[in-house]
């Protein structure tokens, strides 16, 4: 039954992310792409997650976490830089 | 398989099963919406509760297997329930500046253009460094 719920889980993010992606090619805006992205990091997270219930082991965590940091360092050093041309002031 | 074991396993199915479904409706959300700042709450408030669900499902599964708990998933839940709504405010502020500036290729809502506030003050994201701030340029 964990199985079929993994599957599900794996499925549904994987579609969540291939309409991520169709945002990120058509914008329209670059505030669309940053949010997309953002998405992406958040699904790509969860596939993370949910490999680490399959495959059974409590290494994969620190990836997540990693992930969850990075990408949230990444979403906020591009919106500054197109609300302040600068990153750091 | 004892009849606990195959409940735990059950909470842990449909915790999964939900966390995928809030991560798709999510994203749908974001195909979907039509401008920019419905757009926001699709991934901001959905796909985060989908993936709270899905590590709430972690810690039960390894409950579950281990016997332990562990509290990894619980620091990544944190962490990203705390973030999101940062991220999502810095993407509306750079859609506002953008719309005002005119380079946002979006039509007009029904709002208008972002208009400057009415005081001698402009927005925060127009403003020059403060002087005495490190980015204010005076002898760089």
């Amino acid at each position: 039954m964990i199985e079929t719920a993994l599957g599900f889980g794996f499925a549904a993010l994987g579609l969540a992310l291939a309409m991520n992606l169709w945002r990120l090619f058509k914008g329209p805006g670059v505030a669309d792409r940053i949010l997309a992205l953002d998405t992406m990091v958040i699904n790509v997270i969860g596939i993370i997650v949910l490999a680490g219930i399959a495959g059974g082991e409590g290494t994969s965590f620190e990836a997540a976490l990693l992930l969850a940091m990075v990408g949230f360092v990444g979403t906020v050093a591009y919106a500054k830089f197109l609300l302040r041309g600068d990153i750091i002031e | 398989m004892s009849g606990g074991g195959s409940l735990a396993e059950w909470l842990v199915s449909a915790l999964i099963v939900l966390g995928g479904s809030f991560a798709l409706i999510g994203s749908w959300g974001l195909v979907r919406l039509p401008s920019l700042m419905e757009r926001l709450h699709g991934p901001t408030k959905a796909t985060t509760l989908g993936l709270g669900a899905m590590l709430v499902a972690s810690v039960a599964w390894f409950h579950l297997v281990d016997g332990q708990w562990t509290t990894h998933e619980m620091l990544i839940s944190v962490f990203l329930f705390v973030t999101a709504p940062i991220s999502a405010n810095l993407i509306a502020k750079v859609h506002l500046h953008r719309l005002r500036h005119g380079e946002a290729a979006e039509p007009v809502g029904p709002a208008g253009t972002p208009a400057p506030p009415s005081s001698g003050i402009d927005w925060a994201t127009h403003e020059a460094p403060h002087e005495g701030t490190p980015g204010d340029l005076v002898g760089d």
